[in-house]
């Protein structure tokens, strides 16, 4: 209890209560759907189901994506590299970059971008329609059924669709160092190949599989938390997409301090 | 060994229910006895449906203590509260319906994942085509809710509810947004699943017409239709309750409703009936 005429107290107290709340429900959420990683019953058939839609379904935007930002990352390179008169080692450049940040940021964002708004709409309508409450009412835990699928399912398809972004960007790299810089295509992917150490594969896998937590438990915190009928669907759809996008890259900072204080 | 009509199906003591400062329910007790039939009259934002959320423990009193069949089930954990929801049968506002299941799976769904039933697939879709033939739906079985109307899916709803033959069935304003007759179908279905079952009933709803009829009819199983009961024998068993800003306001007999002089309480009323 604040003591009385404590305007400022009280106010700060109304200020940070709902962030603190907020906070407090997302451990829980987080908690309870990685306890029930190990807890009967699983539902095997929802995780195939999710695999199929985030991973499958992602796959197209991943694929642009990291053809893409390989082709630039090789033309942006070649050009920095050529004042030092190592256009040579655009390969090894395209590969560091990718392997270690670009492939994860980028392909997280893109699975975040489509999946943690879809969570978010999914769950935000099932709870405004009551069939959250329905759910619960007819002896199912909606954490159990709706969110540790997503959970695993994310986990396991983020770091595949991590490994294909990065080796299509490769890719994508080599076919401007190749075409465009006219660098021989044994001199690219050596130089790439060599300059990937096996701490740069472990972080590299480590971070989508951190980044697969934060979008499945934004997205299905704010689907869960939704109220105020579809605007508040769409008002949840913008918060987990904004709020995952802001985490992959605040979770990145911190994996990479880690990285390079090894 | 205590009577049967005389035990305890829901027992509300002192329950306080608070979001955001605001209380949704403040201070509310009652009790319901096995059979007998509730209707709870209030305004929208009233408290009915955290009411009857509470009494499903979906939500938690922040005071008081709620118990279903005699037992406290104020702070039970979820997992202990699936087995007492095997025994309540609820029909949500909206319906409450599964939109990515057929309306089979909707209605299979509580057999499937209740507490305490664990039945073969054969039998779970045997019980499931007769509750909707309960309401006159079995040829929807393989339709999804979204290829149904608004009175078709909260009729869909009532079969999901009494699939399990539950004890004590909640309706949450089961004919809220629909046409007068779709309405009467749905509370004509409530008096049938009630007397046929002899199941306790909770409803909640604005509309003073449906509470009256649920008041006043008994479903006769011979000509296969509600019919009008004498004022004295619709006494026994029908308590209205009246909600207002989380309060109960006022708890009686029908009679007692249309003589209430409360200017709250006579909102609900339609003088003359």
């Amino acid at each position: 209890m604040l003591p009385s005429g404590c305007e400022d107290c009280r106010h700060l107290f109304e200020l940070v209560k709902a962030p603190v709340s907020a906070v407090q429900d997302f451990s829980v959420l987080a908690g309870r759907a990685i306890r029930n990683v190990v807890r009967q019953p699983h539902y095997a058939d929802d995780i195939f189901i999710q695999m199929d839609l985030i991973g499958v379904g992602s796959l197209p935007i991943v694929i642009m994506t990291g053809f893409f930002s390989g082709a630039v990352m090789a033309m942006q390179m070649a050009k920095a590299l050529a004042q030092y008169g190592a256009v040579g080692q655009t390969g090894q450049v395209v590969a560091i970059t990718l392997v270690r940040e670009l492939g994860p940021v980028l392909t997280a964002l893109m699975v975040a971008g489509r999946t943690a708004s879809g969570i978010a709409s999914e769950l935000g309508s099932m709870k405004v329609t009551e069939q959250i409450d329905a759910m619960r009412a007819l002896g199912t835990d909606p954490i159990q059924k709706l969110v540790t699928p997503r959970l695993i399912a994310t986990c396991v398809v983020l770091p595949l669709l991590t490994v294909i972004a990065d080796f299509l960007g490769i890719f994508g790299g080599f076919i401007i160092a190749h075409f465009v810089l006219m660098l021989a295509s044994s001199q690219y992917w050596s130089t790439a190949w060599q300059a990937l150490t096996y701490t740069d594969v472990f972080f590299g896998l480590l971070k989508p599989f951190v980044f697969a937590f934060a979008i499945v438990l934004v997205g299905c915190h704010y689907g869960l938390r939704t109220t105020g009928g579809t605007q508040g669907v769409g008002r949840a759809t913008t918060q987990a997409v904004v709020v995952s996008s802001v985490l992959i890259f605040f979770l990145t900072f911190f994996i990479t301090r880690i990285y390079v204080s090894l | 060994m205590p009577d049967e009509q005389n035990q305890s199906v829901l027992k509300f003591e002192g329950v306080s229910v608070v979001f955001d400062e605001v209380k949704a329910l403040d201070d509310v007790s009652f009790e319901v006895f096995e059979g007998e039939t509730r209707i709870l009259f209030g305004a929208a934002g009233s408290g009915k449906t955290v009411l009857l959320k509470t009494a499903l423990g979906l939500q938690k009193p922040d005071a008081g203590r709620v118990y279903v069949f005699g037992q406290d089930i104020t702070n039970l954990p979820e997992q202990r509260l699936f087995r007492i929801r095997s025994r309540i049968g609820v029909l949500f506002q909206e319906g409450g319906l599964f939109d990515s299941l057929t309306v089979g799976e909707n209605v299979s769904y509580p057999l499937v994942n209740l507490e305490g039933f664990g039945l073969p697939e054969a039998e779970v879709r045997k019980r499931a085509e007769e509750a909707l033939r309960f309401v006159e739906l079995e040829h929807t079985f393989d339709r999804f809710p979204s290829e149904l109307s608004g009175g078709m899916r909260r009729r869909v709803g009532i079969a999901r509810a009494v699939v399990t033959e539950p004890r004590l069935v909640l309706y949450d304003s089961p004919t809220a947004g629909l046409d007068p007759i779709t309405a009467y179908t749905i509370v004509a279905l409530i008096i049938k699943e009630r007397d046929l079952k002899n199941t306790t009933t909770l409803m909640a709803t604005h509309r003073y017409q449906d509470g009256h009829f649920l008041a006043t009819h008994r479903y006769d199983a011979e000509r296969e239709t509600a019919e009008p009961v004498s004022e004295a024998e619709e006494q026994l068993r029908t308590t209205f309750m009246v909600f207002g800003q989380g309060r109960l306001v006022f708890e009686g007999s029908l009679p007692e409703l249309n003589a209430s002089r409360d200017p709250y309480v006579s909102k609900f009323v339609r003088r003359g009936e």
